[in-house]
C-alpha cells in the first residue's frame, strides 16, 4: 500500500468537525497510551489539547531525554543554486520573481565548505532551487562529491528524483534526503504549484520511497505551515513519518515544522501558525512516533529556538545562510529562499545549547 | 567481596558497572559520573569520535585509567561494523570494541544473525568482542563459539528503562552460556540492576536511567550501592523459593 492510499482513506474526513467534538478525556486518555494511534494523534492536535499543553511538554521531554539524551545535532544548509522552474506561489525562489539567480561553481562549492566546515559544521544539507536543467543530476553528483570531503554527513534537499538517480548520488556519498510535501492537501497543492514538475502531487508524495528504496540513511519529512489549517497539516505528515518508518525500518525519519518566513513575492499565509500550536504540533509529534528526529531552521526566532529545545527537538541548523554561496560571498550574489530569523554564529547557538543544559553534537556519523 | 575481581577480555576490572556515555547533557559531566559508580570501562560511539575538534572529542574527557570500549552504533550490517571496528581500534587505540548492528530505528533491537556474523570476523582479527544482542540462546551460543569476550543481551529495548522484560531468557543464558553475561539496555533501577546481579550476571551495562535522573551523579551511585548488593547476595547464595511455608523451627524435629 502506498502512503497515497493510506492518505486517500481520510478524504472524506471532516478535521474540523472531528477536533471540534475532541473532548478534555479524549485528549488526556491519549495521553496516557503508551502507543498512539491516528485517532489519539489528532486529539493531541485539536484546540482542546491546548489546555493540557503543560503536560504534554513533560511527557515530550521525557520520552526524548530516554531515546535521544541530551544532545542536540548541528547541521548547515549550503545553497547551490536558486534557478527554479516551477511558479510556487509562497516561495521566493518562484520562477515568476525577478531575483539574483546563481548556479555556484565547483570552486565555489569549496570556497563555501572551507567556511562552514571551519565553523566546526560536520552535517551539511545540500539545497537547490527545482532545475533539473541548470543543475542537472552529473552536476549534484559533483557537489555531493565535494562536501563529502568536508563534511561527514551530506543530505540533500533538491528536486525529486528518480530512484536510481537517488542511487547515483548515494553512491557519490549523499546519506539522506529532505523534501517538504508543501501541503498535503491535493487540491491546494495543485492551485499552489501551477506549472513544472512539481505540479504532479503524487510524485511529490512518492519521493521518500523512492529515496529510501536507494537505501538512505536519513528521510526527512515536513509541511510548509502557514499554506493550509495546521491540524490536517501536521496530522499527514505525521502519519507519512509512521509509514516511512514502518517501511524502512533501517532509515532514521525525520520531520520539520517550516513556518513560512517573508520571502520575495506577494503571497500572504493562509494561516497564521502560533507559537504555542507550533509547540503543540511538536509534542504531539514526538509522543505519536517517539523515535523521530525532529529539526527547526533558523525561521525560528533565537529565543525560541532556546525554549524549544528541551521540548523534544533533537537537530538545529546554526549559522546559515539562504543565500546562493552566501557563506563566502562577501557582496550579495543571489537573494537568499526567505529571511533567516536567527542570525546567531554557530559558536552563539553551541553557548545558548548549553545554557539550558544540554550538549551540542558536531558529529553522529562516520564515513564508511 | 574485596578480591571479587572480574577479570574480561585481559582485564582484571573490580567494578562491575560499564556506563554509556551517549545521553549526557555535557561531556564533562563525564569524569563526575565515573567517579561516583566507579566504573572502570566506559563505552563511546565511534560516529561521535570527532578528532578534527579536539574541545568535542568526547576520549578526551574520559579519564586515563578508564578503560574506553567502542561501540559500532550506527552499523546497519556485519560489513558496516567491522569497517566501524577497524576506525575504532585506530582512533581509540585499543582492540576492545562492542558490536552494535541495529537495522530497525523504531525499537533499535540487535540484529542477532549480522551481530554473530561480525563477532566472527572481528575475533578472529584479535579484537576483544563484547556483542550487544537479543537474548536468545542460540545466537549467544554462535557468538560464545566465534569468541566473544562477553555477550550482551538486552534487559528491554534501549532507552525504555522498562527494566528486565528477557529475564526469563537471560536467566536461562547464565546458565548455559560460559562467557560472562553483561545485561544492556533497558535497565530503568538500581533494583533492575540488583536483580542482574543476584542472577549471576557478571556485569551490568547503564546510560540512559543515569542520564535521564534528574541528578546523574547522585543516579551513578545509586547503581554502584545496587550492584554491590546485587553481587554480595549472588556470592552469598539466595534461599531457595518455595511454595510452601517452610518453619525456620520445626516442631516436629523431635521426632528424628
Amino acid at each position: 500500500m502506498t502512503f497515497y492510499d493510506i492518505k486517500r482513506q481520510y478524504n472524506t474526513f471532516d478535521f474540523e468537525n472531528y477536533t471540534t467534538g475532541v473532548s478534555d478525556k479524549m485528549v488526556e486518555s491519549s495521553m496516557q497510551k503508551e502507543i498512539l494511534n491516528d485517532m489519539d494523534f489528532l486529539n493531541l492536535l485539536s484546540p482542546k489539547a491546548l489546555n493540557h499543553i503543560e503536560e504534554m511538554a513533560q511527557k515530550a521531554h521525557e520520552t526524548s531525554i530516554k531515546h535521544f539524551g541530551k544532545g542536540i545535532l548541528l547541521y548547515a544548509p549550503l545553497y547551490v543554486s536558486n534557478f527554479c522552474i516551477n511558479n510556487c506561489i509562497y516561495c521566493g525562489f518562484s520562477t515568476k520573481n525577478k531575483i539574483k539567480r546563481k548556479v555556484l561553481s565547483f570552486e565555489e562549492i569549496e570556497e563555501n565548505c572551507k567556511i562552514v566546515s571551519e565553523y566546526g559544521i560536520r552535517h551539511i544539507l545540500l539545497v537547490t532551487g527545482e532545475s533539473s536543467v541548470k543543475t542537472p543530476l552529473s552536476y549534484l553528483k559533483k557537489c555531493v562529491e565535494i562536501l563529502k570531503n568536508y563534511f561527514d554527513v551530506v543530505d540533500i534537499e533538491i528536486y525529486p528524483l528518480e530512484e536510481s538517480g537517488y542511487k547515483e548520488l548515494a553512491d557519490a556519498g549523499a546519506d539522506g534526503l529532505t523534501i517538504y510535501q508543501e501541503t498535503y492537501n491535493e487540491e491546494l497543492y495543485k492551485l499552489l504549484h501551477t506549472q513544472g514538475a512539481k505540479s504532479d502531487y503524487k510524485y511529490r508524495l512518492d519521493t521518500c520511497k523512492r529515496a529510501g528504496k536507494a537505501n538512505y540513511r536519513n528521510l526527512n519529512v515536513g509541511v510548509l505551515l502557514g499554506l493550509n489549517d495546521f491540524v490536517s497539516e501536521i496530522f499527514f505528515a505525521g502519519i507519512h513519518a509512521k509509514y516511512l518508518q514502518k517501511s524502512f525500518s533501517s532509515a532514521e525519519i525525520g520531520m520539520s515544522f517550516p513556518r513560512l518566513r517573508p520571502a520575495v513575492g506577494t503571497y500572504k499565509p493562509k494561516t497564521v501558525i502560533s507559537d504555542k500550536n507550533l509547540i503543540q504540533a511538536i509534542c504531539a509529534v514526538r509522543l505519536f512516533i517517539n523515535r523521530i528526529s525532529i529539526a527547526v531552521s533558523t525561521r525560528e526566532s533565537k529565543e525560541l529556538r532556546s525554549n524549544l529545545i528541551p521540548l523534544g527537538i533533537t537537530k538545529m541548523s546554526a549559522g546559515s545562510s539562504t543565500e546562493v554561496g552566501g557563506y563566502a560571498e562577501k557582496r550579495k550574489c543571489s537573494d537568499g529562499q526567505f529571511k533567516i530569523n536567527d542570525t546567531a554564529t554557530v559558536d552563539e547557538v553551541k553557548k545558548m545549547i548549553y545554557k539550558k543544559d544540554y550538549q551540542p553534537l558536531m558529529k553522529d556519523w562516520t564515513i564508511l | 567481596m574485596n578480591k571479587d575481581f572480574f577479570n574480561i577480555a585481559g582485564i582484571e576490572l573490580k567494578s562491575r558497572i560499564f556506563i554509556g556515555s551517549g545521553k549526557f547533557s555535557n561531556n564533562k559531566l563525564i569524569p563526575e559520573i565515573i567517579k561516583s559508580s566507579q566504573a572502570q570501562v566506559m563505552t563511546v560511539a565511534v560516529r561521535r569520535f570527532d578528532f578534527q575538534n579536539p574541545k568535542e572529542n568526547i576520549l578526551s574527557y574520559i579519564p586515563e585509567n578508564i578503560h574506553v570500549m567502542p561501540n559500532t552504533s550506527g552499523a546497519r550490517n556485519a560489513d558496516e561494523a567491522v569497517r566501524i571496528a577497524h576506525i575504532a581500534k585506530n582512533a581509540a587505540k585499543t582492540d576492545l570494541i562492542k558490536i552494535e548492528i541495529i537495522n530497525d530505528n523504531k525499537y533499535l533491537l540487535p540484529d542477532n544473525y549480522q551481530t554473530a556474523k561480525a563477532c566472527e570476523i572481528l575475533a578472529k582479527e584479535g579484537f576483544k568482542v563484547f556483542a550487544y544482542m537479543n537474548a536468545d540462546l542460540y545466537a549467544a551460543r554462535d557468538m560464545q563459539n566465534a569468541g566473544v569476550a562477553a555477550v550482551m543481551p538486552l534487559g528491554s529495548p534501549i532507552g525504555t528503562n522498562k527494566g528486565l522484560k528477557t529475564k526469563e531468557m537471560i536467566r536461562i543464558l547464565t546458565e548455559e552460556i560460559i562467557a560472562p553475561i553483561i545485561v544492556d539496555a533497558g535497565i530503568g533501577k538500581p533494583s533492575d540492576a540488583c536483580e542482574c546481579m543476584e542472577m549471576g550476571c557478571a556485569a551490568v551495562m547503564i546510560n540512559t536511567s543515569i542520564s535521564s535522573s534528574q541528578n546523574p551523579v547522585l543516579m551513578a551511585e545509586a547503581f554502584k550501592d545496587a550492584v554491590n548488593a546485587g553481587r554480595k547476595a549472588f556470592l552469598a547464595k539466595l534461599g531457595a523459593v518455595s511454595d510452601r511455608a517452610k518453619a525456620s523451627s520445626p516442631l516436629t524435629d523431635f521426632l528424628n
